[in-house]
């Protein structure tokens, strides 16, 4: 029974990076109707440049705000400068613009910080007194962290202005353009909040599986499970499925199927919910009358 | 000094050119109606004005060019578009469609009192404040497309087909509601119309086009009272 919960909260903690990750994934799909599969690799990409900012003697805060505030800056940047031109283009160009994306940011960062895995610093100190027998300190501050951010960004979608334009902008292009709303610079926020998410999650998850150019690449399809599991235009539904992903993955790595496993586990519930349930749990049936 | 010039528009969708060298204008304050019949290019004109189409000619809002500028700058300037099929947000809360209208605006203060007096010109939306907008009705959806473009306070409103799927006891209110706010506002409206005679009784000024061009010009009463016009378009 402890061991259980043990996996159930280890599975919270990894469960809001995937859930964070999922996020970032709908935002970019609210949008464009695709699925950023390069979202992984700008989070490793960021969480490399917190790394160095560390390394190079930075405390660590310091360093994780610059870090969320260069992936907001590289979002944007990708999104006017690669993403922009192939707008109108088919799905399919589209797709391969991602997966350029992704194989560019995994090489660079080897080229620069080559593929030796490096240990990453935890901001939460090893013997807090929050420390509990069943979770480590860095994996109650990850929750933590991964809460807040999803409650900054609730808020600043549900109540502020840009975030009600943002929204507009992701659902209606032409009326957002009829009211003023500069729908291109919308797209191009959206991905840079995306980025920034991606890169809190990077950092959160990074002294976990520590840091390697392929850190991402098994996240990223638990973040995507998550996604699909809860709607993939659900934001509500992406986090709840990314907990829920999380907590599945390590109970039954842990109990039912081992851990050599547990990738395959979250591709059997990627298909699962495209067969049984496409719109995932949460996911929105809109009605309108025609 | 006319609001809206427009001269030698061309607008065209891929290949079909659909506008061929329209010419109108429109003075400040006034309500002026384009009539035609179904393809005659008057939801293509309202497009072109607002940059949502690939246009040649030369049109001037207020004195300035627009012919070349995008949408959301256009949108900026002060022409408020209500168009064809209304451009709800569909997933978005009534009040927050209305919100939008008054994105580009700076006094945030009136901006509450003008959603105040748009539930005001219609109650209805203030019972749905807060329901999805997808789930209101065609009458209630239109009345919104025309609150949310007056949230913009601007010069110049091109209403597409405001009468569309409308009762027309609601026709008559929604043209009393616009009446009075040309009135109190001055603000200048363009109307598109199928319902020739209501748009003629609303209008000082009438264009009829036909096949891209403008065929016939001048006060709304010279149109009633034209044979032709009066036979294609009033039906009697």
């Amino acid at each position: 029974m402890e061991a259980l919960l043990h996996q159930i909260l280890a599975g919270l903690a990894t469960g809001g990076i995937y859930a964070s990750l999922a996020l970032a994934l709908v935002m970019i799909y609210q949008a464009t109707h695709l699925v950023n599969f390069a979202q992984g690799e700008m989070a490793m990409f960021t969480t490399y440049i917190a790394w160095s900012l560390v390394n190079a003697g930075m405390p660590y805060w310091a360093a994780f705000f610059i870090t969320i505030v260069f992936a907001f800056a590289m979002g944007v940047l990708i999104e006017r400068i690669i993403i922009r031109p192939v707008e109108d283009a088919p799905v399919l160009a589209v797709v391969v613009v991602f997966i350029a994306l992704l194989v560019i940011l995994n090489s660079v960062a080897g080229w620069i910080y080559t593929y030796t895995i490096k240990s990453f610093p935890s901001p939460f100190p090893k013997d807090a007194f929050v420390a509990t027998k069943y979770m480590s300190p860095h994996e109650m501050g990850a929750i933590g962290i991964t809460l807040v951010v999803l409650l900054l960004l609730f808020a600043f979608f549900r109540f502020t202005p840009l975030g009600l334009a943002m929204r507009a902008a992701a659902q209606n292009p032409q009326s957002s353009r009829l009211v003023g709303i500069r729908v291109g610079w919308m797209l191009a926020l959206g991905w840079g909040l995306a980025a920034a998410v991606g890169a809190v999650a990077g950092m959160m998850v990074a002294p976990i599986v520590y840091l390697d150019p392929n850190m991402m690449g098994g996240i990223l399809l638990y973040a995507f499970a998550g996604a699909l599991l809860g709607g993939i235009d659900s934001p509500g539904g992406a986090v709840v499925g990314g907990f829920a992903v999380g907590v599945l993955e390590n109970v039954l790595g842990a109990f039912v199927i081992g851990n050599e496993l547990k990738l395959p586990m979250a591709l059997v519930l990627i298909i699962g919910v495209l067969l049984v349930r496409p719109s995932g749990f949460f996911g929105k049936v809109h009605v309108t009358r025609v | 000094m006319a609001l809206l010039e427009v001269k030698g528009l061309h607008a065209a969708y891929g290949q079909t050119r659909v506008l061929h060298g329209l010419d109108f204008t429109m003075e400040e304050g006034s309500i002026t109606a384009l009539l035609g019949a179904n393809g005659a290019g008057k939801t293509t004109t309202l497009r072109a004005l607002c940059g949502m189409v690939r246009t040649e000619g030369e049109v001037r809002f207020a004195g300035a060019s627009i012919g070349r500028r995008k949408t959301e700058d256009i949108a900026r300037l002060g022409i408020a578009h209500v168009p064809d099929g209304r451009g709800t947000f569909l997933n978005l809360t009534t009040e927050e469609n209305l919100r939008l209208g008054a994105y580009a605006r700076r006094d945030k203060k009136a901006v509450e009192a003008d959603i105040e007096r748009m539930f005001g010109h219609f109650p209805r939306l203030k019972e749905r404040r807060r329901q999805q907008a997808g789930t209101l009705s065609g009458g209630e959806q239109q009345m919104l497309a025309v609150s949310r473009a007056l949230m913009m306070k601007p010069k110049l409103m091109l209403l597409d087909e405001p009468s569309f799927g409308l009762a027309p006891l609601l026709v008559r209110e929604l043209f009393q509601i616009l009446e009075r706010i040309n009135e109190a506002e001055r603000v200048s409206m363009l109307l598109v119309e199928q319902n020739a005679a209501m748009a003629l009784d609303l209008a000082g000024q009438a264009y009829l086009i036909e096949t891209g061009r403008v065929v016939l010009s001048g006060k709304s009463s010279q149109l009633r009272d034209d044979e032709a016009v009066r036979r294609s378009y009033l039906g009697y």
